[in-house]
């Protein structure tokens, strides 16, 4: 008879222990947002009539189309933070933090904190089940995540209505996204993959990165709203139908064609462009 | 003279249908089967929660003096509503607050007030037979002429016993300050919003909605520009947290819990739509011009019906005729 070998079971018993660990790729930290990614639309910031890219409806071209930067005037628009969708797009330096049971010790979330206007996330990690459809809505909507081997999938439901381009491309409350994250040593990469069924004709596929930062320290960021412009109450700056008066002008800029810049399913492959 | 004459006389048959169509509605409904309609709890902040269903959402403040309800959907479900009731508190419905007179908000009223109580006091306890065995319904006075104008009205048992004329009225109840405040010509000409000022949760009624186009009910008062002055006043009320998030809580009168950002959504939408058709008037447009520049093409998918007892179509309807008429 074999005789059973203590040391190979042992041995075999740590390594399928150990599984979950090496598949759970810890992400928390502090990490920098990496701008090598359209880094014109995410800084500087797109161009008013610059849709390009984005498979929007027709619904949300006109309604772009409408939207007024004289909006963000207005104080109970001031202190909006980016949607969870788009955060990672703008200043996006982010703080990653786990929340574990004290006594399990298994992870119950991961909690995010981006720069700009401070917005803290919660992805639940304990399976527990998305709310109601008749509960409140928020910015950062409510996200639940697994593992897929070492990728990170999140997906996020009840958020308020946002935008798609910080340029009046609108995004509806009935929107969900799903999140793949990716880290490779001290670089992360998000995935995010956009659907809804107001205001895009297919998916929205975007990607994030960041590189890992031991000395970051993302300052407090208050908002308090002011009145910039005494207006009447209730009034509502936008472009009436054919009156936005910049709808040439970052086409005539780059020479490009209208039919180019006003975006939709087909001006995201380079098919269009050829 | 002639014209705008018979700009009123169609405005006035169109919203008459209208309400027509929603009551016809209505009382289809009534002999609909509601056994498998749930009524779900949803805790909002403070002493205040959002009861779901089918028809109104109810607002329900509970504390040790009571159970205070905002409206009080189908009369069919009042028996799964006081279920449901009894899951927050087992003390007495005091109070019903109408937010205005259509059936899917008051049509549980005569039996949930006949379920509960109040306290009465002073000379009422001798002068009226029956003081206190039921529980008081507060409205706007001009909720009981939108019930008397209904084919079918809710029994009287279920009919406001505490109107308001004026601008506004507060109660004090468990604890907390609520002020009643009317909104003239919005959704209707009786319509309150409810503010509870230490729970911070204002419910709308049918002046705010998350699930389509705000049903203008011209034939009893109803028009868009109240509609948009209550909408302005909900965002003067309404303090959000930090973040522009929560703070203020708003319960609509359907769909989901809000906040001020969303209540702001709306109320943008709103008024875009008013100054795009308001520019198609004042262009000398008729209705079917109007019509044909698609002026709330952008927000349709979202908050648009082609069919129902409230089209798109309707909606715009409303809006021309009130406009021309001015």
């Amino acid at each position: 008879m074999k005789k059973f070998n203590h040391s190979k079971f042992c041995l075999l018993l740590i390594l399928v222990i150990a599984l979950p660990a090496q598949a759970q790729i810890d992400l928390s930290g502090e990490w920098a947002a990496v701008f090598h990614e359209d880094s014109d639309e995410r800084r500087p910031g797109p161009e008013m009539v610059e849709y390009q890219g984005i498979p929007i409806t027709e619904a949300a071209r006109r309604r772009a189309l409408s939207w007024s930067p004289s909006l963000l005037t207005l104080p109970e628009h001031q202190c909006k933070p980016h949607p969870s969708d788009y955060g990672s797009r703008g200043p996006s330096n982010m703080r990653i933090w786990k929340e574990i049971n004290s006594e399990s010790q298994q992870l119950i979330a991961y909690h995010t904190r981006i720069r700009w206007q401070a917005p803290e996330r919660t992805i639940w990690m304990d399976g527990r089940d998305h709310p109601p459809e008749y509960a409140a809505h928020t910015w950062q909507g409510f996200s639940t995540g697994h593992w897929e081997g070492s990728i990170l999938v999140v997906r996020t439901t009840h958020l308020k209505q946002g935008w798609a381009r910080r340029n009046g491309v609108p995004r509806s409350d009935l929107a969900e996204f799903t999140e793949h994250f990716f880290r490779h040593d001290n670089i992360m990469t998000q995935v995010v993959i956009v659907n809804d069924p107001v205001y895009l004709t297919e998916p929205f596929i975007r990607t994030n990165n960041w590189r890992i930062d031991l000395t970051q320290q993302i300052p407090p960021y208050l908002c308090e709203t002011v009145t910039e412009i005494d207006r009447p109450q209730g009034e509502v700056p936008h472009y009436l139908p054919g009156q936005n008066p910049f709808l040439r002008e970052h086409a005539e800029r780059y020479n490009l064609p209208m039919d180019g810049v006003l975006g939709g399913a087909e001006t995201m492959y380079p098919s269009f462009v050829e | 003279m002639i014209i705008n004459n018979l700009k009123k006389i169609r405005s006035t048959i169109s919203a008459a249908i209208c309400f027509y169509l929603l009551v016809s509605s209505v009382a289809s409904l009534a002999q609909q089967n509601f056994d498998d309609v749930e009524i779900n709890v949803l805790h909002v902040q403070g002493n205040i929660y959002m009861l779901v269903g089918e028809g109104g959402n109810i607002t329900l403040q509970a504390g040790d003096q009571g159970v205070l309800l905002v409206d009080t959907m189908y009369a069919p479900l009042s028996d799964k509503v006081f279920a449901a009731i009894r899951t927050i508190s087992d003390k007495p419905i005091t109070y019903i607050l109408n937010t205005h007179g259509h059936p899917d908000h008051i049509g549980g009223n005569a039996n949930l007030a006949m379920m509960g109580s109040n306290i009465a006091g002073g000379n009422t306890i001798d002068l009226f037979a029956g003081t206190g065995e039921q529980a008081k319904i507060v409205a706007h006075e001009n909720v009981v002429t939108n019930i008397l104008a209904q084919d079918n009205p809710i029994p009287i048992e279920g009919w406001p016993t505490d109107t308001y004329y004026t601008a506004k009225k507060d109660l004090f109840f468990n604890g907390e300050a609520i002020m009643i405040i009317h909104q003239p010509n919005a959704h209707t000409d009786g319509d309150s919003l409810i503010f509870f000022r230490r729970s911070d949760v204002i419910s709308t009624g049918d002046i705010f909605t998350t699930t389509g186009y705000p049903f203008i009910d011209a034939a009893n008062g109803g028009t868009l520009q109240g509609i948009l002055n209550a909408l302005n006043n909900v965002l003067d009320m309404a303090v959000p947290a930090d973040r522009q998030e929560n703070g203020t809580m708003i319960i609509p009168g359907h769909g989901r819990l809000t906040d001020e950002a969303d209540v702001l959504d709306y109320r943008d939408m709103l008024t875009i739509i008013r100054d795009r058709i308001a520019y198609r008037v004042d262009q000398g447009d008729s209705l079917s011009q109007v019509k044909a520049t698609e002026p709330t093409f952008d927000y349709d998918v979202r908050y648009g019906a082609d069919s129902g007892f409230w089209t798109t179509e309707q909606f715009v309807e409303a809006i021309y005729n009130e406009l021309s008429a001015q």
